[in-house]
């Protein structure tokens, strides 16, 4: 077994854990890179199709090429898509940061789907080397009753057995894909040929290497124009992968603020 | 975390998805420097993204704190006011050879469980000691907890090596002193390095401060590190995930954790000992079946068919015949334990091993000790943070292997309420012996020695309480042992002491398919109280059938033969089944009961030659309705309605005051011998063919 085989017989356990373990549960689909890889992986967990619904929580102000990816995978994938608006910037905590203030409508979004669905589990593609509060995250990360991160009482996760009992009226996280790098997820694209959003290749020198809100995510300096180009960028790059995440750079702490409010 | 990419040696050809990525986790005690040496680590092979020391610096400033590597570090807001790694992190970075994911393990006794977390996903461990202070207590709890936790792959650094003034004989000192407690508890490493991390001397240069070392930088040491191969030559353990029936196919998913696999390959379910064949590795997505997988090795993520329909559940492993996981209704344990209430003996909690789920009680607690102090605890209880031997009764066998034989299937986790509460490596297993390698006790050598052990066993059992003497055939019968109750009084009280008491006995029962609705509900009213299955047992189809075609579905009241007959097929049939392999059963007979049972003993030996144990053999009917109201059993409630003892509907009916209590079975038989042949056989009775 090669590593890409590795990562992905880890991620295919964690998903028939999650799928075993829990009885009403949901995988996030941001439309991303990442979002895209889980969702392969879960139809591979699963012998083709996905036997929980895809949920996306929609901003309203993704790129429009976001929503055609979108619109045309979920049929072409037989994807049980659950679409779930968020509330307006002025139901947000005023006290935040401009960006991190429009990018937690989405943790408020998903409350709400929270409590319309009832789901004790979702399944999110957020990745380790992203980001340093993401590298504290458990596999099966436990929320409390208000959807809130407490990341000073953790429960202890090893030899991949996994705290999957969510006491009543809480959720877990189940996070399939946090062992990967943002490089394994682009040779894993690769080899896999799963389809992506042209976004993420290069378009008048600039591409964009996470995807988010149109008006809080910004491209980076980038010629490439194929997955080969993107792969061989990350090998040679110092640039993080969330550079371009206006509201992971306001303040010293405001991606950890929305993670402990239950930011993905 | 954000931080990639290194040039400190030249570029590997291979693209990095393709490269072995190696897991490190860095431990030690609080303020010994693990953070720092990663982040000079980082400086050091120009692995930080441009940036972000001078940032980092600057905030220092900002917040007017002196510069720490370790700020590199800290994720979280109180980490970095607190200056304490509270959880684990990781880092990638990069070297010539491979990918590295380095672990920062907190020091903090506070946070073992972190610790723990992160040090459990390592292929190798970094031991950091300050020069200084020397071995401290966490040095050592970490040493037993990467023990325990299955890493053997370990380089010692001793840091701040500056603050004893680059002095080779404290170096000597703490080498001897590490190399020893090492060897004390099974780890052994040959790479002691000296380095000071906050000056980059060792990481990965060697500056003339420490000419007297020769060996190995800490850059070195890493690349040294060998990822964990995957267990590929032990024999086959899938343990099962989840069986799926999206679609015509019936898939059993679960992941190899040792051995390979291929179609056609003979295959044992255990802990059933289910045997059957590997059809086929079903994959996604593949278009043709030509493309289909034909065999599966360690690590890999699968999914299977059967030749044939077997029962296999999640829990089950699939193992080889030549070398099956063991059926196990008893364990020893060496566990680490974190919970804040200490583990103690008597303690009913979550046992998991693979998907296996079980509920068990602590018999015994040994060897319980601080492992960062080498203190033995006192007697019977595990404290949090420390570690112990245990022994395990589990409600129901699971499958399982000892740590030496599969490392895989032979570790456990505890569970406390769902949540994860310690674990450990299993040194000891008790056997049930699976029933088809039983062996055969027909020879009447064989009846006689039975007798023999039963006769010394009478003598012991006859001054026991009932639990006591349940307690006692346990221990003193090797082998599988079987309940088999028809929810009367007697079986519920026995059933509430076996299950109160987690004795190791299969419980089940005879469903004969006439059974009263009321002993239904009884039946399941008893699972859900005591949270256990009681595994039922029915008439084989073909028999039934051919028997309501001779004798017609109420065939019985037309003659004994009749009667004898279907009690055959409904009753001792099921029961032989159940019996099957068993070494001994226990029955809720009562000396008062009829005129015919005041002969037997507590404990005899039947003409199946099993044990078979009557713990209430000389309780009166009294005593039996005042312990069921003592303790809330719940009976029947037909015996409110006037009936005594309660087989199938049609055969049993209430009884008069006054009359005896087995007069209700089969009431119009004259004979006094009202047995179905369970306990004892009556004239043969023929079975049509």
């Amino acid at each position: 077994m090669d590593r890409l085989d590795d990562l992905e017989a880890q991620s295919i356990f964690i998903f028939r854990e999650a799928f075993a373990r829990l009885r009403r549960i949901s995988l996030l689909w941001s439309l991303g890179k990442d979002s895209n890889v889980m969702i392969w992986i879960a139809r591979k967990a699963f012998f083709g199709r996905v036997p929980f619904p895809v949920l996306h929580v929609d901003t309203g102000k993704k790129f429009p090429e976001m929503y055609a990816f979108r619109d045309r995978f979920a049929a072409e994938w037989d994807l049980d898509l659950k679409i779930e608006p968020c509330p307006p910037i002025d139901a947000i905590d005023p006290t935040l940061p401009p960006a991190a203030r429009s990018a937690a409508r989405k943790t408020e979004g998903l409350k709400l789907a929270l409590a319309k669905y009832r789901f004790d589990g979702l399944i999110a593609g957020i990745r380790r080397d992203e980001e340093p509060t993401r590298a504290k995250e458990r596999v099966f990360s436990p929320r409390g009753l208000d959807g809130g991160w407490d990341v000073r009482d953790q429960p202890p996760e090893f030899w991949n057995y996994f705290n999957a009992s969510p006491p009543p009226g809480a959720h877990l996280r189940i996070h399939p894909i946090l062992h990967w790098s943002e490089l394994d997820i682009w040779t894993y694209t690769r080899r896999e040929r799963i389809p992506i959003i042209p976004l993420y290749l290069t378009r008048d020198g600039k591409r964009y290497r996470s995807l988010g809100d149109s008006d809080i995510t910004f491209p980076v300096a980038s010629n490439a124009g194929t997955i080969d180009d993107i792969v061989r960028e990350l090998e040679a790059t110092k640039i993080p992968e969330r550079a371009g995440r206006a509201m992971d750079h306001e303040a010293e702490d405001a991606f950890e603020r929305l993670r402990v409010t239950g930011y993905l | 975390m954000n931080m990639l990419v290194n040039d400190f040696a030249a570029r590997a050809d291979t693209a990095s998805g393709e490269r072995p990525l190696l897991r490190i986790v860095i431990v030690g005690h609080v303020d010994h420097g693990k953070s720092t040496l990663i982040g000079r680590l980082l400086h050091e092979t120009g692995s930080l993204p441009d940036g972000k020391l001078e940032s980092i610096k600057a905030i220092s400033e900002r917040r007017g704190v002196p510069f720490e590597w370790s700020f590199l570090l800290d994720a979280l807001q109180t980490e970095r006011d607190q200056g304490i790694t509270l959880d684990t992190s990781q880092i990638h970075f990069r070297t010539a050879k491979r990918d590295v994911v380095l672990i920062d393990a907190p020091g903090h006794a506070e946070f073992l469980r972190n610790m723990i977390t992160g040090a459990a996903q390592a292929d190798a461990a970094v031991l950091v000691i300050d020069a200084a202070e020397g071995v401290r207590e966490q040095t050592r709890r970490h040493c037993y907890l990467l023990h325990l936790l299955g890493i053997t792959q370990v380089a010692v650094v001793i840091n701040k090596m500056d603050r004893v003034d680059f002095d080779e004989s404290r170096f000597r000192e703490l080498e001897t002193e590490m190399a020893r407690h090492l060897a004390s508890i099974e780890l052994s490493t040959t790479t002691i390095i000296p380095v000071s991390a906050r000056d980059g001397d060792g990481i990965a240069r060697h500056r003339a401060s420490i000419a007297w070392y020769t060996g190995p930088t800490v850059l070195q040491a890493l690349d040294r590190f060998l990822p964990a191969k995957p267990l590929t030559d032990l024999p086959l353990a899938i343990p099962v995930q989840a069986v799926y029936k999206f679609d015509a196919r019936r898939i059993v998913a679960g992941r190899l954790e040792t051995g390979r696999i291929s179609v056609g390959d003979d295959i044992v379910i255990m802990p059933r000992g289910t045997t059957a064949r590997l059809q086929s590795i079903e994959a996604w997505p593949m278009s043709e079946d030509s493309q289909r997988p034909r065999s599966a090795r360690a690590g890999q993520s699968i999914g299977l068919t059967l030749d044939r329909q077997v029962f296999v559940e999640r829990g089950d492993v699939i193992s080889t015949p030549a070398a099956p996981a063991r059926k196990v209704r008893r364990l020893r344990a060496r566990v680490f334990w974190l919970d804040e209430e200490p583990l103690t003996v008597g303690a009913a909690i979550g046992l998991r091993i693979g998907m296996a789920e079980c509920r068990g009680t602590v018999s015994l607690i040994e060897n319980a000790v601080d492992p960062g102090e080498l203190a033995p605890d006192e007697a019977s209880a595990i404290a949090r943070n420390h570690v112990g031997e245990i022994e395990i009764a589990l409600l129901q066998p699971i499958a399982a292997d000892l740590y030496t034989a599969n490392p895989r299937t032979g570790r456990l986790v505890l569970d406390l309420a769902g949540r994860i509460a310690g674990g450990g490596l299993i040194l000891e297993v008790d056997d049930a012996p699976d029933r088809l390698k039983e062996p055969n006790r027909s020879t009447a050598a064989d009846h006689a020695a039975l007798e023999t052990q039963c006769t010394r066993l009478n003598a012991g059992l006859i001054d026991l309480p009932p639990a006591k003497r349940l307690a006692l055939f346990r221990k003193e019968i090797a082998g599988r042992l079987v309940f088999a109750t028809s929810f009367g009084p007697e079986d519920q009280i026995i059933l509430h002491l076996l299950v109160e008491q987690a004795i190791d006995v299969d419980i089940v029962t005879l469903d004969t398919g006439r059974l009263f609705p009321q002993t239904h509900e009884l039946w399941a009213e008893t699972e859900r109280r005591y949270g256990r299955r009681i595994h039922a047992f029915y008439p084989q189809h073909d028999k039934l059938e051919a028997l309501t075609e001779r004798h017609g579905i109420n065939g019985f009241y037309a003659s004994r033969e009749a009667r004898l007959a279907c009690c055959e097929v409904r009753k001792v049939a099921p029961l032989n089944r159940a019996l099957a392999g068993a070494a001994g059963w226990i029955v809720g007979l009562r000396a008062d009961q009829s005129q015919h049972r005041r002969g037997t003993a507590l404990l005899s030996v039947d003409e199946r030659n099993l044990f078979k144990l009557s713990p209430l053999l000389d309780w009166t009917r009294q005593a039996v309705l005042d312990f069921t109201a003592a303790h809330r059993i719940q009976t029947n409630p037909l015996h409110q309605q006037g009936f005594a003892s309660i087989g199938c509907a049609p055969c049993t009916r209430a009884v008069a005051p006054g009359e005896p209590e087995r007069a209700g079975r089969w009431w119009w038989e004259s004979d006094e011998k009202k047995e179905c042949g369970l306990h004892e056989r009556p004239t043969p009775a023929k079975i049509p063919a």
